[in-house]
């Protein structure tokens, strides 16, 4: 066992804390583990809590209706609804039309959109972003015409940070079709970058509970009202209008733990957040030569990301490395994807294969301590050199 | 970065990666070889110092994931000793074996690596000795084959994206 462990890999999932867990665990058999919409006691906690959260969520998005919002499974699973049962419920009106996404959208986005375009008849047109990763609103004017049905740009990215700009976004579409519905995934955004829907004019939008040191298993939708969506499966509604099956409470009630911790504080966890991103990607930079930053800086990027590339390094035995020294995170890399092909998030800023193969994502979280960061800035130096003095790549100093 | 999580790797590869042996470059090396490319994320180089017809010392760099290392590392103590007809011999699976077994999509890092060693054999009879002898195929072997594959295939798909981001280059 390394001497310390120190968790970054937050992307691909995250820790759950002890406080969040015990408000799980008697939603199992001790209270509200009925049917939520039975009329019973177990029942009725159940439907209580499910109502409770909805209105937790909402008082966090600054949305008036929380009856606008539909919990799923997953955020992968709020996205095809969004997604796919936007598409289907209004298939008529939208055949031959075109489905923007931007081009670093997560894959829950991107997928969905091309499968369900295959089969309607619709065109998926990925949007350019910038090397930083943002959509130039100029840019995006020239996508949207009268043909264009449904856009999705998310507000975060999750692997490089970049906070979109999406009013102005926004603004740029509502002006050339008023008729376009606009999706945002916000899955790395909540919790972590004020959202307020009513400065915000999107028509849905996905967060995701696990992003927030909630449970796996819990997304959110939020639909606009006049929004006509299908549910993409099907079986017995409950409480859920467009979600069929009986609600997973325990995993609710660990969300609404969740969403009541990063609110709590909202202010100050931003600010402790962005206090350990900096200095651990300052750190990185100080120690580490050949090392290039991934995405945006300062105020325009998410405060949990850090997110650099190692110059004639590659990703996946960096990785290991790392996991040897009890550091675990993840990486851009294509070694464990079957095609070869790195990140398209970091294609998609330009980045070159031998830089998106070296690139390493790192997560903060309010759970990490300034001592977390200087032990994951005490063995990056030593990982990354003892890779580099085997890599042919490395230019060698006389 | 969501799916891409390190494969499970036996104990022997980790134990490669973490302590490879025969390391580094060779300046006085016979023939030297490269396989793979930095845009693959996968690429070996290989330094062979010969006599007669015998590898008296083999050392190699690399640059890729924990089973490129151990794939090299392993390969070049295999061959130490060995005589360029015997070396040949070695096919890619005979690496994968003696690493205790690769996850499927893990076996062109064993590929890349005999790749490697046979385009050194090659290029040491062609153009150190320039005699070739019988037992060397004129045709190009399976891994050497795969490694152009794959070589090719990754030129292919770069040459989809900006090569320049316009991005600043570190510091
Ligand atoms: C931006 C973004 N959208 C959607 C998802 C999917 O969420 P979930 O893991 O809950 O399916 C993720 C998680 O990886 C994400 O990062």
């Amino acid at each position: 066992m390394p001497p310390k462990e120190v968790y970054f890999d937050l992307e691909n999932s995250g820790y759950v804390p002890d406080d969040v867990v015990d408000v799980m665990l008697p939603y199992f058999n001790k209270r509200g583990y009925g049917h939520p919409a039975i009329t019973h006691r177990l029942g009725w906690e159940a439907l209580d809590l499910i109502i409770g959260t909805k209105e937790l969520v909402a008082k966090t998005l600054n949305l008036a209706n929380p009856e606008n919002l539909v919990f799923t499974h997953s955020g992968t699973e709020a996205n095809n609804l969004a997604i796919q049962g936007y598409l289907i419920a209004n298939r008529d009106k939208l055949r031959g039309k075109k489905v923007l996404v931007s081009s670093i959208e997560h894959l829950s986005v991107i997928f969905p959109a091309q499968f369900v375009s295959e089969l309607l008849g619709l065109e998926v047109i990925k949007v350019p972003v910038d090397k930083e990763g943002f959509v130039d609103p100029e840019v995006l004017k020239y996508y949207v015409d009268r043909d264009v049905g449904l856009v999705s740009i998310q507000l975060v990215n999750h692997e490089i940070g970049t906070i979109q700009k999406l009013r102005d976004l926004i603004e740029v579409v509502r002006d050339r079709n008023p008729d376009v519905v606009f999706h945002t995934d916000a899955s790395d955004a909540y919790g972590r970058v004020r959202i307020d829907l009513r400065d915000l004019d999107v028509d849905m939008m996905t967060l995701s509970s696990h992003k927030i040191h909630g449970p796996r298993g819990v997304g959110v939708l939020y639909v606009r009202d006049g929004v006509r969506i299908e549910p993409i499966l099907r079986g017995q509604l409950s409480v859920e209008k467009l979600w069929p099956g009986v609600e997973l409470t325990p995993l609710i009630a660990g969300f609404r733990k969740a969403v009541e911790l990063a609110f709590n504080n909202f202010e100050e966890n931003v600010k402790y957040l962005t206090s350990l991103r900096d200095k651990l990607l300052n750190g990185i930079l100080n120690s580490v030569s050949d090392v290039v930053l991934n995405g945006p800086s300062g105020d325009e990027r998410a405060p949990d990301n850090v997110n650099v590339a190692f110059k004639y390094v590659e990703g996946e035995a960096l990785t290991i490395e790392l996991s040897g020294y009890g550091v675990y995170v993840s990486s851009g890399s294509a070694c464990s994807s079957r095609f070869l092909e790195p990140s398209h998030v970091l294609l998609a800023i330009g980045r070159e294969y031998e830089l998106a193969h070296g690139s390493i994502l790192f997560k903060v979280s309010r759970y990490h301590k300034g001592e977390d960061i200087d032990y994951a800035l005490e063995v990056l130096p030593k990982a990354v050199d003892r890779l580099r003095t085997l890599s042919p790549l490395t230019p060698r100093r006389a | 970065m969501s799916s891409r999580i390190p494969l499970p790797y036996s104990p022997v590869v980790l134990e490669y990666f973490r302590n490879p042996k025969n390391v580094g470059r060779m300046e006085n090396a016979t023939v030297q070889s490269t396989a793979g490319s930095p845009a693959c994320g996968d690429m070996i180089r290989l330094y062979l110092r010969i006599e007669d017809d015998l590898i008296v010392e083999a050392t190699f760099e690399s640059y890729g994931c924990a089973a490129n290392i151990a794939a090299a590392s392993i390969l070049t103590e295999m061959i130490k000793g060995k005589t360029l007809k015997e070396a040949w011999e070695i096919k890619w699976n005979d690496i994968s074996d003696k690493l205790g077994g690769l996850p499927p999509i893990k076996y062109h890092c064993s590929i890349l690596a005999v790749g490697a060693l046979k385009r050194a054999i090659r290029t040491y009879y062609n153009e150190v000795r320039k005699e070739v002898p019988d037992w060397l195929p004129k045709n190009l072997s399976t891994e050497e084959k795969q490694t152009m594959e794959e070589e090719e295939l990754i030129e292919r798909m770069y040459s989809r994206v900006p090569k320049s981001s316009g991005a600043e280059n570190g510091k």
